[in-house]
């Protein structure tokens, strides 16, 4: 059982980390000005809910499979995806805006934020394949 | 008297000048008479100051005891720049860090009188019974003389103690100060406002560059001095920031056509004065610092028809040009000037009775609408339907067409609707002349705004154009309906003002849709209730258009808007337009944008995106200094704007602006342009309210004078703590920050509707400075004693220049009258006890009593006082693209308040005095 819920943890977060990989690819795309901040954004903001409940996922199956040290550890990234999912002021177009990504140094903020978000995957990738390892010997 | 050699700008001063300076008899006659710290000793005949390593220092002095008035500092406001250029390590003066015993008002400069050679064949001139200097020239020129404010001549006064200090010691550097930096007490400064109105502070660069700088009004930085590291930015807390006007109407304006347009080859900077020529052939970028080669075309200058003479060319003489672009700068043939009119037609709009003044307006200014032979123009309106107008040409009447489907707009005619302005001609004008009654009946309430304008996005996307919308109420149909969210209990209140921000991003959606298609939207709010302009605003923010506002409109009940709306339409319909715009602005390595202000959309990271541009359009952009800028003595700035006359030619418009760079603090506070600041941070503080709150914004604001002003006081170190002072260059800065408090847009604790609050931060957005700034700080005159004293001359007329006054109510005698020019309204005071005389010659009534309390008008009297009166309202009006509404407001009249309420300097409920703002300041730095 155990094995499986790791399984699917590394899964999801193959998944999370070739998202971030695209969040970045997306902005650092905006920055040298291949693309326009319109689709850019509409880009990226079709995948804002995918990351938040993939990541999400995670974070409950750990707490109900009393991984509690993985819990712990997610938490805090979980907890900011939904907060700034829902601060999102009601007149912007979701959490990246065409028409405010480029002003105070938003572009910067959220190119920083899915660096950080990369190594957390990163992170928890190998956490997750070390678990999982660790779940197939002993079973 | 004194001397200055002439040739300051020859390469030779590096070495050694020698000035003199000559003797002046005690007391000077341009001390201030009541000051009681006058100089108090005497001044020595001659004296010699050699300049070395960026400091004057003295030679040589006399044994008499004497005072010395080194009057050099004008000499330093032509020489420090020089020695900018000339050196990188900038090498101004070191800032006499010594307060000015003086507080008195600053004392007019003398003018130098006369030029005198370099030392080596001064000296004869000078003789010893040279005593009795001559007045001063010109005693009634403000200190801020443009020209010179950068580092104004400014006479210095040494105290005693700290001179004869000096004088023990034999060693005294007379490092001058420029006037910018004299350090002014604000508590103890009773009248800081200047009498005549502040100009901006000349960039110190030497004489060649001033004279080809950009004209102030058209670029502004916030800090003409641009400090060499962020480090030092961060040190004197200061914002830092262009303020654009663009598309300026201008009288002079060289417009290039050629062949090439001459770029840089990496940054694709247009070529201009500031670039440096290596050989006849190449020319090296001033943003890049990339060597560039001169093409062929460009050694040959059409001005004087010589060859190889490149840097003679236009492009390389003025800071404003104009290119006609060849067709790379299209990316589809220029479109036609496309005008769509899109109305609301309910109840509540035919009750306010727009529809008339519009249409005559229209009717009036058909023929002036800038376009060409290919000019289109269309029509549409809406209730709970929309209804189209075929106005094809043949037909003998215009048709109405009614789609009724709003949840899936479709257009009945696709062709036929926008229409040839000129082959339609008789048809337009016919349904200008039915339009107003052909509503009259309607009982139809509803508004579908948000379909009618995406029925108008459907028309417009083919060319794209300007999409004017008139609106009355609050949108209750179909796409992009709004609710009502503003609670009139929370209009004065001091805690948390809600809703500033947009409700819905439909607007702002289909704002980017338009912009995408070179599609600006115009609003034209005439409401009487709230009409949530928060989220209404961004059809227009995003899309590059502009917004107006009439609060109350009401064309029989309220005279003065629907007289306002005339006057604003007549501008707005004929004023200059440009098409599929887009504005690049580029600065020196080392800079970076970050922030932008104004409307349009930001395309890519320095490329905004304007549907439309307009002449009264301002922008303002925030800057941070990325990589030091010590291997360099100069920064520029350029915008480029590209658009499509209305006649259809591709232009770029490109300004260029030059700074210098400075490496000390002192420095950094003697460049602040206090009114670019004052804007830049109105803007920040527009977005803090947005994004924050407004508390958030407006401690911030607060914030901004106490970190600057403390960081400066921390600069200056043998002040006494209590003081509270401030560079002369920064002396108005509380004062505009206590009127940006008391703005509307930021004011708290005084009953401000929603609407008006939304609009003023709109206005602060995208106002250009001179008009913004009328708008934070209006000026206050008095007319009933106007002279021809200090007049000016425009086009044979004589227009008085009365002195400004405070606002506060302490300047409002009951005998007298005043004016107050707040940029898009004008309010003429009259005190109760006023002169007879005046109100019957001005105003035409023979007392006080008679006034009537509407008053928008001054009547055109055969009299002296009323046809000065009318000549200075009108050169005020001249010189602004919006005509003001005029309000003449008794004493006593309900009016009233609307004129108090510009009284910044005064106390009210709700906020500060001046004098408690700034002890208020005082209290927060000794924190």
């Amino acid at each position: 059982m155990e094995a499986v819920v790791f399984v699917f943890s590394l899964l999801d977060c193959c998944a999370l980390i070739f998202l971030s990989v695209y969040f970045i690819i997306t902005l650092s795309d905006l920055e040298c000005d291949y693309i326009n901040a319109r689709s850019c954004c509409s880009k990226l903001n079709k995948w804002v809910i995918p990351e938040l409940i993939g990541h999400t996922i995670v974070t409950v199956l750990m707490l109900v499979s009393l991984h509690w040290f993985i819990f712990l550890l997610n938490l805090p990234v979980a907890t900011w995806n939904i907060y700034r999912f829902i601060m999102v002021p009601s007149g912007n177009m979701g959490v990246f805006d065409p028409t405010e990504i480029h002003n105070r140094g938003q572009l910067k903020s959220h190119m920083k934020e899915a660096m950080i978000k990369l190594g957390f995957h990163l992170l928890c990738f190998f956490m997750y394949l070390y678990s999982m390892i660790l779940a197939l010997i002993n079973d | 008297r004194y001397v200055i050699p002439k040739h300051f700008d020859h390469p030779q001063v590096e070495t050694s000048y020698l000035l003199a300076v000559t003797s002046c008899s005690y007391p000077p006659p341009w001390v201030h008479p009541h000051s009681s710290r006058q100089p108090l000793i005497y001044f020595s005949p001659l004296d010699f100051l050699s300049f070395k390593k960026g400091k004057w220092q003295r030679l040589w002095l006399a044994q008499e005891p004497t005072l010395y008035r080194v009057l050099i500092s004008s000499v330093n406001s032509m020489f420090f720049p020089l020695l900018d250029m000339l050196s990188s390590s900038a090498s101004s003066p070191a800032p006499d860090p010594a307060p000015e015993p003086d507080p008195a008002p600053a004392p007019s400069a003398p003018q130098p009188s006369k030029m005198a050679k370099p030392f080596g064949y001064g000296y004869p001139t000078l003789q010893p019974g040279y005593q009795n200097a001559t007045a001063p020239l010109n005693s009634g020129v403000p200190p801020s003389s443009p020209g010179y404010s950068g580092f104004q001549p400014y006479a210095q006064y040494p105290g005693m103690n700290q001179l004869s200090s000096s004088l023990g010691g034999l060693s005294l550097q007379s490092s001058p100060q420029p006037e910018s930096l004299r350090p002014v007490d604000l508590t103890q400064e009773r009248n800081i406002l200047p009498t005549t109105p502040v100009w901006a502070p000349v960039p110190n660069l030497n004489v060649d560059l001033k004279k080809l700088n950009c004209s102030p009004d058209s670029f502004r930085c916030t800090l003409t001095n641009i400090p060499q590291t962020q480090a030092l930015l961060n040190k004197a807390k200061l914002p830092l920031g262009l303020l654009l006007h663009p598309f300026r109407d201008l009288t002079q304006l060289p417009v290039i056509t050629s062949n090439t347009i001459v770029r840089c080859r990496s940054c694709r900077t247009y070529i201009n004065p500031f670039v440096s020529f290596i050989d006849q052939r190449r020319w090296k970028c001033n943003l890049c610092y990339r060597v560039n080669d001169v093409p062929e075309e460009f050694m040959y200058n059409p001005l004087t028809r010589s060859y190889g003479e490149p840097h003679k060319r236009p492009e390389v003489q003025n800071s404003t040009v104009e290119f006609i672009a060849s067709s790379d700068y299209m990316l589809r043939p220029p479109q036609p000037a496309v005008y769509l009119f899109v109305l609301d037609v309910s109840h509540n709009a035919v009750e306010a009775g727009y529809l008339t003044i519009l249409c005559q307006s229209l009717l009036e200014n058909l023929d002036k609408l800038p376009g060409d032979s290919r000019t289109r123009i269309g029509f549409m309106t809406f209730d709970s339907t929309i209804h189209f107008y075929n106005l094809q040409e043949g037909l003998s009447q215009p048709q109405m067409l009614i789609v009724s489907d709003i949840d899936d707009v479709f257009l009945p005619t696709p062709d036929s609707l926008l229409v040839n302005l000129y082959e339609s001609k008789e048809l337009i004008k016919d349904l200008l002349n039915a339009l107003p009654s052909m509503f009259t009946n309607t009982r139809e309430t509803h508004s579908a705004l948000g379909p009618a304008l995406q029925a108008a996005f459907k028309l417009m996307s083919p060319t794209g154009g300007r999409v004017s919308v008139f609106q009355t109420q609050l949108p209750s149909l179909g796409a992009g309906l709004l609710q009502s969210r503003e609670d009139p209990n929370q209009r004065s209140s001091t805690k948390v003002v809600q809703h500033l921000g947009p409700a819905t991003d439909f607007y702002k959606k289909l704002a980017l849709d338009c912009s995408g298609q070179q599609t600006a939207v115009d609003l034209f709010l005439l409401s009487s209730q709230y009409s949530d302009l928060a989220s209404l605003a961004c059809v227009s923010k995003y899309s590059a258009g502009c917004i107006y506002y009439y609060p109350s409109f009401h064309y029989t009940h309220n005279p003065s808007q629907a007289e306002k709306l005339q006057k604003d339409l007549k501008r707005y319909l004929t004023r200059k337009i440009g098409f599929e715009a887009v504005m690049r602005i580029r600065c020196t390595k080392g800079l970076s944008m970050h922030t932008f202000h104004g409307n349009f959309f930001v395309r890519s990271t320095d490329l905004l995106s304007l549907a439309n541009i307009n002449p009264d359009a301002g922008f303002a952009v925030q800057l941070s200094i990325e990589e030091n800028l010590t291997d360099t003595s100069l920064v520029c700035f350029q915008t480029a704007l590209l658009y499509t006359s209305s006649k259809g030619e591709r232009r770029i418009r490109v300004h260029t602006l030059c700074l210098p760079v400075v490496s000390s603090l002192a420095d950094v506070y003697a460049g602040v342009d206090v009114q670019a600041a004052i804007c830049l941070l109105a803007n920040m503080a527009v977005d803090r309210s947005i994004s924050s709150s407004l508390s958030d914004a407006r401690d911030a604001l607060v914030n901004a004078v106490v970190d600057s002003l403390s960081a400066y006081g921390s600069t200056v170190s043998n002040l006494q703590h209590s003081a509270l002072v401030a560079p002369s260059s920064l002396k108005l800065f509380p004062l505009y920050v206590l009127a940006l408090l008391k703005q509307k847009a930021f004011r708290t604790g005084t009953s401000t509707r929603l609407d008006d609050r939304v609009y003023a931060m709109c206005q602060i957005k995208c106002q250009p400075l001179v008009h913004l700034m009328k708008m934070i700080h209006p000026n206050l005159y008095r007319i009933d004693r106007l002279t021809d004293e200090g007049a000016i001359h425009v086009n044979d007329r004589v227009v008085p220049q009365p002195p400004l006054q405070k606002l506060s109510a302490e300047k409002l005698t009951r005998e007298g009258a005043f004016l107050m020019d707040c940029g898009s309204v004008f309010y003429i005071w009259i005190g109760k006890s006023c002169d007879n005389n005046f109100i019957e010659d001005v105003l035409g009534y023979p007392n006080f009593a008679s006034i009537p309390q509407k008053m928008t008008y001054l009547p055109e009297l055969d009299t002296l006082s009323s046809e000065r009166a009318r000549s200075f309202i009108t050169w005020l009006r001249d010189n602004r693209p919006l005509s003001p509404v005029l309000h003449v407001v008794k004493d006593e009249s309900p009016a009233k308040t609307e004129f108090f309420q510009h009284l910044i300097e005064d106390r009210t409920e709700a906020a500060f005095s001046y004098y408690e703002f700034l002890l208020h300041i005082q209290q927060q730095i000794c924190k």
